[in-house]
Protein backbone atom coordinates (compact mmCIF):
# COMPACT_ATOMS: atom_id res chain seq x y z
CA UNK A 1 0.00 0.00 0.00
CA UNK A 2 2.59 2.48 1.19
CA UNK A 3 4.98 1.35 -1.47
CA UNK A 4 2.59 2.02 -4.34
CA UNK A 5 2.02 5.48 -2.89
CA UNK A 6 5.74 6.17 -2.73
CA UNK A 7 6.25 4.83 -6.24
CA UNK A 8 3.43 7.04 -7.48
CA UNK A 9 4.87 10.08 -5.76
CA UNK A 10 8.37 9.45 -7.08
CA UNK A 11 6.86 8.95 -10.52
CA UNK A 12 4.97 12.23 -10.28
CA UNK A 13 8.10 13.97 -9.04
CA UNK A 14 10.14 12.45 -11.85
CA UNK A 15 7.54 13.58 -14.39
CA UNK A 16 7.52 17.09 -12.94
CA UNK A 17 11.28 17.22 -12.96
CA UNK A 18 11.22 15.66 -16.44
CA UNK A 19 12.47 18.55 -18.52
CA UNK A 20 15.15 19.51 -16.01
CA UNK A 21 17.71 17.16 -17.56
CA UNK A 22 19.49 14.98 -14.96
CA UNK A 23 17.09 16.20 -12.27
CA UNK A 24 19.04 17.59 -9.31
CA UNK A 25 15.96 16.87 -7.18
CA UNK A 26 16.19 13.13 -7.84
CA UNK A 27 19.90 13.15 -7.12
CA UNK A 28 19.22 14.94 -3.88
CA UNK A 29 16.61 12.37 -2.83
CA UNK A 30 18.88 9.51 -3.90
CA UNK A 31 21.64 11.00 -1.75
CA UNK A 32 19.36 11.22 1.28
CA UNK A 33 18.18 7.64 0.66
CA UNK A 34 21.76 6.36 0.60
CA UNK A 35 22.57 8.22 3.82
CA UNK A 36 19.38 6.96 5.48
CA UNK A 37 20.25 3.38 4.53
CA UNK A 38 23.70 3.77 6.03
CA UNK A 39 22.23 5.18 9.22
CA UNK A 40 19.66 2.41 9.52
CA UNK A 41 19.70 -0.85 7.56
CA UNK A 42 15.96 -1.11 8.24
CA UNK A 43 15.31 1.97 6.09
CA UNK A 44 12.48 1.12 3.68
CA UNK A 45 11.97 4.27 1.62
CA UNK A 46 10.64 7.73 2.32
CA UNK A 47 7.13 8.43 3.46
CA UNK A 48 5.09 11.50 2.60
CA UNK A 49 2.95 10.85 5.69
CA UNK A 50 6.00 11.09 7.97
CA UNK A 51 7.05 14.19 6.03
CA UNK A 52 3.70 15.79 6.68
CA UNK A 53 3.99 14.98 10.38
CA UNK A 54 7.44 16.60 10.51
CA UNK A 55 6.09 19.65 8.71
CA UNK A 56 3.08 20.21 10.97
CA UNK A 57 4.17 18.94 14.39
CA UNK A 58 5.01 21.43 17.15
CA UNK A 59 8.40 20.68 18.71
CA UNK A 60 9.54 21.93 22.09
CA UNK A 61 13.33 21.90 21.70
CA UNK A 62 13.63 24.69 19.13
CA UNK A 63 12.87 28.36 19.43
CA UNK A 64 9.71 29.32 21.27
CA UNK A 65 8.64 31.62 18.42
CA UNK A 66 8.86 28.89 15.83
CA UNK A 67 7.66 25.53 17.20
CA UNK A 68 6.83 24.12 13.73
CA UNK A 69 7.79 24.39 10.09
CA UNK A 70 4.32 25.79 9.58
CA UNK A 71 5.20 28.76 11.86
CA UNK A 72 6.81 30.32 8.81
CA UNK A 73 5.65 28.21 5.90
CA UNK A 74 1.96 28.33 6.84
CA UNK A 75 -0.60 25.58 7.41
CA UNK A 76 -1.25 25.00 3.72
CA UNK A 77 1.81 23.82 1.76
CA UNK A 78 0.18 25.15 -1.40
CA UNK A 79 -0.22 28.62 0.09
CA UNK A 80 2.41 31.27 0.86
CA UNK A 81 4.13 31.58 4.22
CA UNK A 82 5.63 34.46 6.17
CA UNK A 83 8.68 34.96 8.36
CA UNK A 84 8.39 36.63 11.76
CA UNK A 85 9.96 39.73 10.23
CA UNK A 86 7.15 39.96 7.72
CA UNK A 87 8.79 38.62 4.58
CA UNK A 88 6.43 36.49 2.52
CA UNK A 89 7.62 33.03 1.43
CA UNK A 90 6.42 31.34 -1.73
CA UNK A 91 4.49 28.08 -1.33
CA UNK A 92 6.62 25.03 -0.56
CA UNK A 93 4.49 22.66 -2.67
CA UNK A 94 6.41 21.76 -5.80
CA UNK A 95 3.25 21.95 -7.92
CA UNK A 96 2.78 25.60 -6.94
CA UNK A 97 6.45 26.69 -6.98
CA UNK A 98 8.11 24.45 -9.59
CA UNK A 99 11.52 26.08 -9.15
CA UNK A 100 11.83 24.67 -5.63
CA UNK A 101 14.45 22.12 -4.52
CA UNK A 102 16.42 22.39 -7.75
CA UNK A 103 19.51 23.78 -6.03
CA UNK A 104 20.90 21.23 -3.54
CA UNK A 105 23.10 23.82 -1.80
CA UNK A 106 20.06 26.00 -1.15
CA UNK A 107 18.04 23.07 0.16
CA UNK A 108 20.83 22.01 2.51
CA UNK A 109 21.39 25.57 3.71
CA UNK A 110 17.77 25.94 4.72
CA UNK A 111 17.42 22.47 6.24
CA UNK A 112 20.41 23.34 8.43
CA UNK A 113 18.95 26.70 9.52
CA UNK A 114 15.32 25.68 9.85
CA UNK A 115 15.70 22.30 11.53
CA UNK A 116 17.86 23.97 14.15
CA UNK A 117 15.29 26.72 14.53
CA UNK A 118 12.34 24.32 14.93
CA UNK A 119 13.75 21.05 16.35
CA UNK A 120 16.81 22.48 18.06
CA UNK A 121 18.96 19.99 16.15
CA UNK A 122 19.86 18.94 12.61
CA UNK A 123 17.35 16.88 10.64
CA UNK A 124 18.36 13.33 9.71
CA UNK A 125 18.66 12.24 6.08
CA UNK A 126 15.47 10.24 6.53
CA UNK A 127 13.58 13.29 7.82
CA UNK A 128 14.82 15.43 4.94
CA UNK A 129 13.80 12.79 2.39
CA UNK A 130 10.38 12.32 3.99
CA UNK A 131 9.78 16.05 4.01
CA UNK A 132 10.88 16.51 0.39
CA UNK A 133 8.75 13.56 -0.68
CA UNK A 134 5.76 15.16 1.02
CA UNK A 135 6.35 18.52 -0.70
CA UNK A 136 7.01 16.92 -4.08
CA UNK A 137 3.61 15.27 -3.88
CA UNK A 138 1.78 18.42 -2.90
CA UNK B 1 45.12 90.95 -9.31
CA UNK B 2 45.21 87.32 -10.24
CA UNK B 3 41.71 85.77 -10.29
CA UNK B 4 41.77 81.96 -9.72
CA UNK B 5 39.35 81.03 -12.51
CA UNK B 6 40.01 77.34 -12.35
CA UNK B 7 39.12 76.73 -8.68
CA UNK B 8 36.04 78.94 -9.05
CA UNK B 9 34.85 77.04 -12.08
CA UNK B 10 35.43 73.75 -10.27
CA UNK B 11 33.53 75.00 -7.23
CA UNK B 12 30.63 76.03 -9.47
CA UNK B 13 30.53 72.63 -11.10
CA UNK B 14 30.65 70.93 -7.72
CA UNK B 15 27.79 73.09 -6.47
CA UNK B 16 25.70 72.42 -9.55
CA UNK B 17 26.35 68.72 -9.23
CA UNK B 18 25.39 68.47 -5.58
CA UNK B 19 22.28 70.50 -6.39
CA UNK B 20 21.31 68.01 -9.07
CA UNK B 21 21.92 65.04 -6.83
CA UNK B 22 19.97 66.61 -3.98
CA UNK B 23 17.08 67.38 -6.28
CA UNK B 24 16.98 63.86 -7.52
CA UNK B 25 16.94 62.51 -3.99
CA UNK B 26 14.15 64.88 -3.02
CA UNK B 27 11.99 63.90 -5.96
CA UNK B 28 11.17 60.71 -4.04
CA UNK B 29 9.88 62.68 -1.07
CA UNK B 30 13.31 63.15 0.48
CA UNK B 31 13.35 59.66 1.95
CA UNK B 32 14.75 57.48 -0.74
CA UNK B 33 17.36 54.82 0.03
CA UNK B 34 18.54 52.93 -3.03
CA UNK B 35 17.37 49.32 -2.59
CA UNK B 36 19.77 46.38 -2.95
CA UNK B 37 20.48 45.86 -6.65
CA UNK B 38 22.84 42.86 -6.46
CA UNK B 39 20.85 39.61 -6.99
CA UNK B 40 23.09 37.58 -4.68
CA UNK B 41 22.68 40.06 -1.82
CA UNK B 42 18.95 40.18 -2.47
CA UNK B 43 18.75 36.40 -2.27
CA UNK B 44 20.93 35.90 0.80
CA UNK B 45 19.91 38.99 2.78
CA UNK B 46 16.34 39.35 1.58
CA UNK B 47 14.76 35.98 2.35
CA UNK B 48 14.09 36.42 6.08
CA UNK B 49 13.37 40.15 5.97
CA UNK B 50 13.53 43.07 3.56
CA UNK B 51 17.02 43.32 2.09
CA UNK B 52 17.91 46.47 4.04
CA UNK B 53 19.35 49.37 2.04
CA UNK B 54 23.14 49.45 2.46
CA UNK B 55 22.99 53.25 2.87
CA UNK B 56 21.15 52.83 6.18
CA UNK B 57 24.27 51.76 8.08
CA UNK B 58 27.94 52.75 7.93
CA UNK B 59 30.56 50.45 6.39
CA UNK B 60 31.90 49.50 9.83
CA UNK B 61 28.46 48.08 10.73
CA UNK B 62 28.28 45.87 7.66
CA UNK B 63 31.80 44.57 8.26
CA UNK B 64 30.96 43.72 11.85
CA UNK B 65 27.66 42.06 10.92
CA UNK B 66 29.16 40.04 8.09
CA UNK B 67 31.89 38.74 10.38
CA UNK B 68 29.36 36.93 12.58
CA UNK B 69 26.47 35.70 10.41
CA UNK B 70 26.31 32.41 12.30
CA UNK B 71 24.91 34.36 15.22
CA UNK B 72 22.73 36.91 13.46
CA UNK B 73 20.19 38.31 15.96
CA UNK B 74 19.67 34.75 17.20
CA UNK B 75 19.42 33.29 13.68
CA UNK B 76 21.91 31.37 11.59
CA UNK B 77 22.37 33.45 8.43
CA UNK B 78 25.77 32.03 7.54
CA UNK B 79 26.89 31.60 3.94
CA UNK B 80 30.08 30.21 2.41
CA UNK B 81 33.22 32.35 2.50
CA UNK B 82 33.15 33.45 -1.16
CA UNK B 83 29.53 34.52 -0.93
CA UNK B 84 30.20 36.36 2.31
CA UNK B 85 33.13 38.23 0.74
CA UNK B 86 31.03 39.32 -2.22
CA UNK B 87 28.12 40.46 -0.06
CA UNK B 88 30.46 42.34 2.26
CA UNK B 89 32.03 44.16 -0.67
CA UNK B 90 28.64 45.25 -1.99
CA UNK B 91 27.36 46.45 1.39
CA UNK B 92 30.59 48.25 2.27
CA UNK B 93 30.81 49.93 -1.16
CA UNK B 94 27.26 51.28 -0.85
CA UNK B 95 27.21 52.10 2.87
CA UNK B 96 26.06 55.35 4.48
CA UNK B 97 29.61 56.73 4.65
CA UNK B 98 30.81 55.43 1.27
CA UNK B 99 28.90 55.06 -2.03
CA UNK B 100 25.49 55.43 -0.41
CA UNK B 101 26.29 58.78 1.21
CA UNK B 102 23.91 60.78 -0.94
CA UNK B 103 20.97 58.66 0.27
CA UNK B 104 21.69 58.57 3.95
CA UNK B 105 19.76 61.74 4.58
CA UNK B 106 19.50 62.40 8.30
CA UNK B 107 19.63 58.79 9.42
CA UNK B 108 23.33 59.03 10.28
CA UNK B 109 22.89 62.08 12.50
CA UNK B 110 24.42 61.39 15.89
CA UNK B 111 26.01 58.14 14.70
CA UNK B 112 29.76 57.70 15.04
CA UNK B 113 30.66 56.05 11.75
CA UNK B 114 33.23 53.76 13.32
CA UNK B 115 30.90 52.72 16.14
CA UNK B 116 29.38 49.91 14.03
CA UNK B 117 25.76 49.88 15.26
CA UNK B 118 24.07 46.66 14.14
CA UNK B 119 20.47 47.79 14.08
CA UNK B 120 18.94 50.47 11.88
CA UNK B 121 16.05 50.49 14.33
CA UNK B 122 18.39 51.60 17.12
CA UNK B 123 19.85 54.61 15.31
CA UNK B 124 18.85 57.76 17.24
CA UNK B 125 17.35 59.35 14.15
CA UNK B 126 15.30 56.26 13.28
CA UNK B 127 13.93 56.22 16.81
CA UNK B 128 13.02 59.89 16.60
CA UNK B 129 11.20 59.41 13.30
CA UNK B 130 9.19 56.59 14.89
CA UNK B 131 8.59 57.92 18.40
CA UNK B 132 4.97 58.75 17.57
CA UNK B 133 4.16 55.24 16.43
CA UNK B 134 1.96 53.88 19.23
CA UNK B 135 2.84 50.73 21.13
CA UNK B 136 -0.14 48.73 19.93
CA UNK B 137 0.92 49.31 16.36
CA UNK B 138 4.32 47.69 16.92
CA UNK B 139 2.58 44.71 18.45
CA UNK B 140 -0.01 44.41 15.67
CA UNK B 141 0.07 40.96 14.13
CA UNK B 142 0.83 42.41 10.72
CA UNK B 143 3.89 44.22 12.12
CA UNK B 144 5.35 42.18 15.01
CA UNK B 145 8.88 43.49 14.48
CA UNK B 146 10.32 46.96 14.06
CA UNK B 147 12.46 45.52 11.30
CA UNK B 148 9.31 44.75 9.29
CA UNK B 149 9.57 48.07 7.43
CA UNK B 150 7.28 46.88 4.60
CA UNK B 151 4.31 46.56 6.95
CA UNK B 152 4.13 50.36 7.21
CA UNK B 153 6.23 51.59 4.27
CA UNK B 154 4.59 50.03 1.25
CA UNK B 155 7.37 51.37 -1.01
CA UNK B 156 10.27 50.05 1.09
CA UNK B 157 11.23 47.33 -1.42
CA UNK B 158 11.69 50.11 -3.97
CA UNK B 159 13.52 52.37 -1.51
CA UNK B 160 10.74 54.79 -0.51
CA UNK B 161 9.97 55.55 3.13
CA UNK B 162 7.73 58.58 2.82
CA UNK B 163 4.38 57.00 3.66
C1 LIG C 1 11.80 31.11 10.86
C2 LIG C 1 11.03 30.85 9.65
C3 LIG C 1 11.12 29.44 9.05
C4 LIG C 1 10.83 28.24 9.66
C5 LIG C 1 10.35 28.01 11.10
C6 LIG C 1 11.05 27.22 8.67
N1 LIG C 1 11.46 27.78 7.50
FE1 LIG C 1 12.02 26.78 5.80
N2 LIG C 1 12.48 28.56 4.91
C7 LIG C 1 12.32 29.81 5.47
C8 LIG C 1 12.79 30.83 4.55
C9 LIG C 1 12.79 32.34 4.79
C10 LIG C 1 13.23 30.14 3.39
C11 LIG C 1 13.87 30.75 2.13
C12 LIG C 1 12.86 31.44 1.28
C13 LIG C 1 12.42 30.67 0.10
O1 LIG C 1 13.05 29.67 -0.26
O2 LIG C 1 11.40 31.06 -0.48
C14 LIG C 1 13.03 28.72 3.66
C15 LIG C 1 13.38 27.71 2.78
C16 LIG C 1 13.31 26.36 3.05
C17 LIG C 1 13.81 25.32 2.19
C18 LIG C 1 14.51 25.53 0.84
C19 LIG C 1 13.49 25.62 -0.27
C20 LIG C 1 14.09 25.62 -1.65
O3 LIG C 1 13.44 26.19 -2.54
O4 LIG C 1 15.17 25.08 -1.86
C21 LIG C 1 13.59 24.13 2.82
C22 LIG C 1 13.98 22.75 2.32
C23 LIG C 1 12.92 24.44 4.08
N3 LIG C 1 12.75 25.80 4.20
C24 LIG C 1 12.51 23.48 4.98
C25 LIG C 1 11.97 23.77 6.23
C26 LIG C 1 11.63 22.75 7.21
C27 LIG C 1 11.79 21.25 7.02
C28 LIG C 1 11.17 23.41 8.32
C29 LIG C 1 10.74 22.82 9.65
C30 LIG C 1 11.68 21.89 10.26
C31 LIG C 1 11.23 24.84 8.02
N4 LIG C 1 11.71 25.01 6.75
C32 LIG C 1 10.89 25.85 8.91
C33 LIG C 1 11.85 30.08 6.72
C34 LIG C 1 11.50 29.14 7.68
C1 LIG D 1 17.87 33.17 8.48
C2 LIG D 1 17.21 34.44 8.47
C3 LIG D 1 18.05 35.68 8.17
C4 LIG D 1 18.91 35.89 7.13
C5 LIG D 1 19.28 34.93 6.03
C6 LIG D 1 19.40 37.26 7.28
N1 LIG D 1 18.84 37.85 8.39
FE1 LIG D 1 19.13 39.77 8.99
N2 LIG D 1 17.90 39.44 10.60
C7 LIG D 1 17.26 38.25 10.88
C8 LIG D 1 16.52 38.38 12.12
C9 LIG D 1 15.69 37.31 12.80
C10 LIG D 1 16.72 39.72 12.56
C11 LIG D 1 16.14 40.39 13.80
C12 LIG D 1 14.78 40.94 13.40
C13 LIG D 1 14.00 41.54 14.53
O1 LIG D 1 14.56 42.23 15.36
O2 LIG D 1 12.77 41.34 14.54
C14 LIG D 1 17.58 40.36 11.57
C15 LIG D 1 18.00 41.69 11.63
C16 LIG D 1 18.82 42.31 10.70
C17 LIG D 1 19.22 43.70 10.77
C18 LIG D 1 18.81 44.71 11.83
C19 LIG D 1 17.41 45.23 11.62
C20 LIG D 1 17.08 46.33 12.58
O3 LIG D 1 16.47 46.05 13.63
O4 LIG D 1 17.45 47.47 12.31
C21 LIG D 1 20.03 43.93 9.70
C22 LIG D 1 20.68 45.25 9.32
C23 LIG D 1 20.15 42.67 8.98
N3 LIG D 1 19.39 41.71 9.60
C24 LIG D 1 20.94 42.49 7.85
C25 LIG D 1 21.09 41.26 7.18
C26 LIG D 1 22.03 41.03 6.12
C27 LIG D 1 23.02 42.05 5.58
C28 LIG D 1 21.86 39.74 5.73
C29 LIG D 1 22.62 38.98 4.63
C30 LIG D 1 24.00 38.72 4.87
C31 LIG D 1 20.82 39.15 6.56
N4 LIG D 1 20.39 40.10 7.43
C32 LIG D 1 20.33 37.84 6.44
C33 LIG D 1 17.28 37.11 10.12
C34 LIG D 1 18.01 36.91 8.96
C1 LIG E 1 4.66 50.30 12.67
C2 LIG E 1 4.89 51.02 11.44
C3 LIG E 1 6.33 51.30 11.00
C4 LIG E 1 7.37 50.40 10.83
C5 LIG E 1 7.36 48.89 11.10
C6 LIG E 1 8.49 51.15 10.31
N1 LIG E 1 8.14 52.46 10.15
FE1 LIG E 1 9.31 53.95 9.38
N2 LIG E 1 7.85 55.30 9.79
C7 LIG E 1 6.59 55.02 10.29
C8 LIG E 1 5.87 56.26 10.50
C9 LIG E 1 4.43 56.37 11.02
C10 LIG E 1 6.74 57.30 10.11
C11 LIG E 1 6.50 58.79 10.14
C12 LIG E 1 5.66 59.12 8.94
C13 LIG E 1 6.17 60.27 8.16
O1 LIG E 1 6.75 61.17 8.74
O2 LIG E 1 6.01 60.23 6.93
C14 LIG E 1 7.97 56.66 9.66
C15 LIG E 1 9.07 57.37 9.16
C16 LIG E 1 10.20 56.76 8.62
C17 LIG E 1 11.27 57.47 7.97
C18 LIG E 1 11.32 58.96 7.74
C19 LIG E 1 10.46 59.28 6.58
C20 LIG E 1 9.80 60.63 6.67
O3 LIG E 1 9.05 60.95 5.73
O4 LIG E 1 9.99 61.34 7.66
C21 LIG E 1 12.19 56.55 7.57
C22 LIG E 1 13.49 56.79 6.81
C23 LIG E 1 11.69 55.25 8.00
N3 LIG E 1 10.48 55.42 8.62
C24 LIG E 1 12.37 54.06 7.81
C25 LIG E 1 11.94 52.85 8.32
C26 LIG E 1 12.71 51.62 8.24
C27 LIG E 1 14.08 51.48 7.57
C28 LIG E 1 11.97 50.65 8.84
C29 LIG E 1 12.36 49.19 9.06
C30 LIG E 1 13.68 48.95 9.61
C31 LIG E 1 10.74 51.27 9.32
N4 LIG E 1 10.76 52.60 8.99
C32 LIG E 1 9.72 50.59 9.98
C33 LIG E 1 6.10 53.77 10.57
C34 LIG E 1 6.83 52.60 10.57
Amino acid sequence: MHHTLITLISLAAALLAGTAAAGPRDDLLAGYAAAARTASPAFAGFSAARGKDLHTRAFAAGKADTPACTSCHGQDPRGPGRTLTGKSIEAMALSVTPARYGDPAKVEKWFKRNCNEVLGRACSAQEKGDWLTYMAGQ
Amino acid sequence: MNIPYRPIALACIALLFSGLVLNRAQAGGGHYYAPVADPMVKEECGSCHLAFAPAMLPASSWRRMMADLGNHFGDDASVDADTAARITRYLVDNAADTGGQRFNDKLMRGVAMNNAPLRITELPRWQREHREVPDWEWRHKEVRSKANCVACHAGAERGYYDD
